[in-house]
């Protein structure tokens, strides 16, 4: 019963992963009795499933994920938000507000307006549908400072490190709020810009570097070395 | 003027450019070399030049166009204007809106678009230097393109020409030998499963010249094809190393 | 997906206006100083003359051919130059395809007002026949990917692809043209650089990048000779500037003009 590749081997588009009794996983599928990968990414296996970790890829929602997106419209019942998806996102007037809400085009302007960013979550998604969500739970609402960085949305975990290792080294290492969205943005907020500026450079190092080993030492070292500069 | 002979091979089976009758032009890929686009490749095969570059899946606009069951794949090949010998005029030709067509053909068979009802995706093939082959080219790199997106593909489709010059079937015409020669017989396909996903040709040949050609040019295709798969195995190779060493590399969503 | 992605206006803004206080710029660039520049010449074998531009991730190619043809009806004994440019799709997820809209053409009329008004060809030298053959010479302004600032880095590579471009040597026989074999450069007696600035707050910046130049409002481009003449400007959208600013980006556009003639064409000479 042969697993063909090697586990975490480069596959691309088309190359044969397995053949026989394999469940088609993410970024697989199955045809004539055997599987194929469907993107470029590492080949695995955990038990009867075969999938491939994509190197590059987009955001597509997932219900319960934290999203960082942008409000592009004002439509009867709710917001239109960007949330750097295939798909655009509705917030509806009800997700947004505890008491029931007549939803008058100014007065969700004066809530959120075109332009304006927020902490959401995904609350609904299918494909038939527009993506969901939700501002009613702690931690999410509308943002009004900060920096926004983006990264490749498959580098997210690596961005939080294993149980929130890497994004808690960083967060008190810049003495920055840092709200990680599931879909590549990430917003950077502290007191002073420099602290901000840091953080964003380390981000983008992370994303750069990570599949590099001994990342989280060079973040370490960095973050002392330039916070010890900036606190002089 | 030197008196050159008009043939275009010689009757050692050497072409003008030095080539044998099977061998492909010299042939560079880059992966990812624009910034805005999602995905993206730049080509050189031969003397042509050319940038594929893909958007998507994303909102469609106008929004009427999108389908309900799945993306909405479109295609635009298009040169520029100091692309060729004589300058081309800017607007599109009538050979680059069918070429445009067959492409998005050839290659939409080979996307998932299912998995993304009511998106778009769009591919752009910009020619920058034309010398023969270019919709074989665009179509090489616009798979790479999509694959450099992200885009969830069945396979590469990849493409190649054969075709006939002084009555011998060889493959890969460059610009002079398609003008000059007897015939040119575009050919793309599906590797995995050597399926035809783009056939054109123009021209005069016997059934047994033809399925000659169309067997040289499958060989040139999957030649080709295994440049892909380099040219994204050195655009990944680091990622792959750092994964099979111990530690860190890889962490799933927790 | 999205290309709007970004920051709101109104933080951006702040952020901006914040850093420029200091002096400082997003990406951490001097008030005055360019991004990365690369250029590459003669990649477009079949044109006669062709310059890639990069301007940090503004990337631009733009080819040169030279052709015959009929001369302007009221400049008979002059060659032709005609600019034009094309935001192609791939470019910017902003860019659609279709005939030249305001944006391109704008581009491509302010690179051919400094080329031309700097008198940088000679079009004197290429008249065939008066009133009958002219060489036209073609500047195709290809955008490959937007950054920011589009009328500096087509300006660069249009100039330098004029630089570079050969034609073959001509020669005039009893009213018919004769080609040798040789090759010889395009007539040209003057160099134009083009130099952009936004104004944010009341600081000049020069090479606005996208970012930049998706939060200012007010933009001017001055294209400047070899001689440190103004040959050339464009105030671009709907903000104002005020006369002394319009001096000091005077001021601002010889000196980097003057820096980007010796980077380029130092290096080709």
């Amino acid at each position: 019963m042969p697993f063909i590749v090697e586990k975490r081997q480069l596959v691309m588009p088309g190359d044969i992963l397995a053949e026989g009794d394999f469940n088609p996983g993410e970024n697989t599928y199955r045809e004539g009795g055997k599987i194929y990968s469907s993107l470029t990414g590492l080949a695995n296996m955990a038990g009867k499933n075969v999938y491939v970790v994509a190197l590059k890829g987009f955001y597509m929602p997932v219900v319960g994920d934290l999203v960082i997106g942008k409000v592009i419209d004002l439509r009867l019942g709710g917001w239109v938000v960007d949330i750097n998806a295939p798909y655009a996102a509705i917030l509806p007037t009800s997700e947004a507000f505890d008491r029931s809400f007549n939803s008058r085009r100014d007065e969700m302007a004066s809530y959120l307006d075109v332009g304006d960013l927020v902490v959401a979550k995904v609350i609904v998604f299918d494909r038939t549908r527009d993506p969901q969500l939700t501002i009613k739970e702690g931690g999410l609402g509308k943002v009004s400072n900060g920096r926004l960085v983006r990264v490749t949305p498959t580098k997210i975990p690596r961005v939080i490190g294993r149980k929130g290792s890497m994004i808690n080294l960083l967060t008190r290492g810049t003495d920055t709020r840092i709200t990680v969205g599931q879909n590549g943005v990430i917003l950077v907020s502290g007191e002073r810009p420099e602290m901000e500026a840091l953080a964003v450079k380390v981000l983008q190092m992370i994303e750069r570097e990570a599949h590099m080993l001994g990342l989280t030492d060079r973040v370490e070292e960095l973050l002392k070395k330039e916070k010890g500069l900036k606190d002089e | 003027m030197s008196k050159k002979s008009e043939k275009l091979i010689n009757k050692e089976g050497v072409r003008t450019d030095g080539r044998k009758f099977d061998e492909l032009r010299p042939i560079r890929i880059e992966i990812g070399t624009l910034e805005r686009a999602d995905g993206s490749a730049y080509i050189e095969w031969g003397k042509n030049k050319i940038l594929a570059a893909v958007y998507g899946p994303r909102e469609v606009h106008p929004r009427h166009l999108a389908l309900p069951d799945r993306a909405l794949f479109r295609c635009r090949y298009h040169m520029a204007p100091f692309s060729t010998e004589e300058r081309k005029n800017p607007a599109p030709s009538r050979r680059e809106i069918e070429l445009s067509k067959v492409i998005r053909d050839s290659v939409e068979p080979a996307v998932f678009t299912e998995l993304f009802p009511r998106t778009g995706i769009d591919v752009f093939i910009e020619v920058l230097q034309s010398d023969g082959g270019t919709r074989c080219a665009g179509i090489t790199a616009t798979s790479l393109a999509l694959a450099d997106a992200g885009i969830p593909l069945r396979d590469l489709i990849v493409a190649c020409a054969a075709g006939k010059i002084d009555g011998q079937i060889v493959l890969d015409l460059d610009e002079p030998e398609d003008q000059k020669g007897q015939a040119d017989l575009p050919v793309a396909i599906s590797p995995r499963t050597g399926e035809i996903t783009l056939l054109q040709m123009d021209g005069i040949m016997s059934s047994d010249e033809y399925e000659k050609a169309l067997n040289l040019a499958m060989d040139g295709c999957r030649q080709v094809h295994s440049m892909q798969r380099e040219a994204l195995k050195k655009k990944y190779a680091t990622e792959e190393e750092g994964a099979k060493g111990e530690g860190e590399g890889e962490v799933k969503n927790e | 997906m999205s290309d709007s992605y970004d920051v709101p206006i109104s933080i951006k803004m702040k952020h901006i206006g914040e850093l420029i206080v200091q002096d400082k710029r997003l990406d951490g660039r001097g008030l005055l100083d360019y991004r990365d520049i690369k250029v590459e010449t003669g990649i477009i074998g079949k044109a006669n003359g062709s310059a890639l531009v990069s301007l940090g991730n503004t990337k631009i190619l733009t080819g040169v051919k030279i052709e015959t043809g009929p001369p302007f009806p009221d400049t008979p004994e002059e060659g032709v130059l005609t600019v034009s440019a094309e935001l192609v799709p791939l470019a910017s997820p902003t860019f659609e395809a279709g005939p030249p809209n305001e944006e391109s053409i704008e581009l491509a009329r302010v690179v051919d007002r400094g080329i031309r008004e700097s008198k940088a060809i000679d079009v004197r030298k290429l008249c065939l026949i008066p009133g009958k053959m002219v060489f036209v010479v073609y500047v195709d302004i290809y955008v490959l990917d937007h950054d920011g600032n589009l009328f500096d880095t087509a300006a660069l590579a249009s100039m330098l692809a004029l630089t570079t471009a050969k034609m073959r040597e001509f020669e005039l026989k009893d009213g018919e043209v004769f080609y040798k074999d040789d090759l010889v450069s395009l007539p040209l007696q003057n160099h134009v650089f083009e130099v952009t600035m936004a104004k944010i707050g009341d600081k000049l910046v020069v090479d606005p990048s996208l970012e930049e130049e998706s939060a200012v409002d007010a933009q001017i481009t001055i294209a400047v000779d070899d001689e440190g003449n103004i040959c050339a400007t464009q105030k671009s959208k709907t903000g104002s500037f005020m006369p002394k600013e319009v001096i000091e980006a005077v001021k601002i556009a010889q000196n980097k003009a003057a820096e980007l003639r010796e980077k380029v064409l130092g290096g080709l000479s």
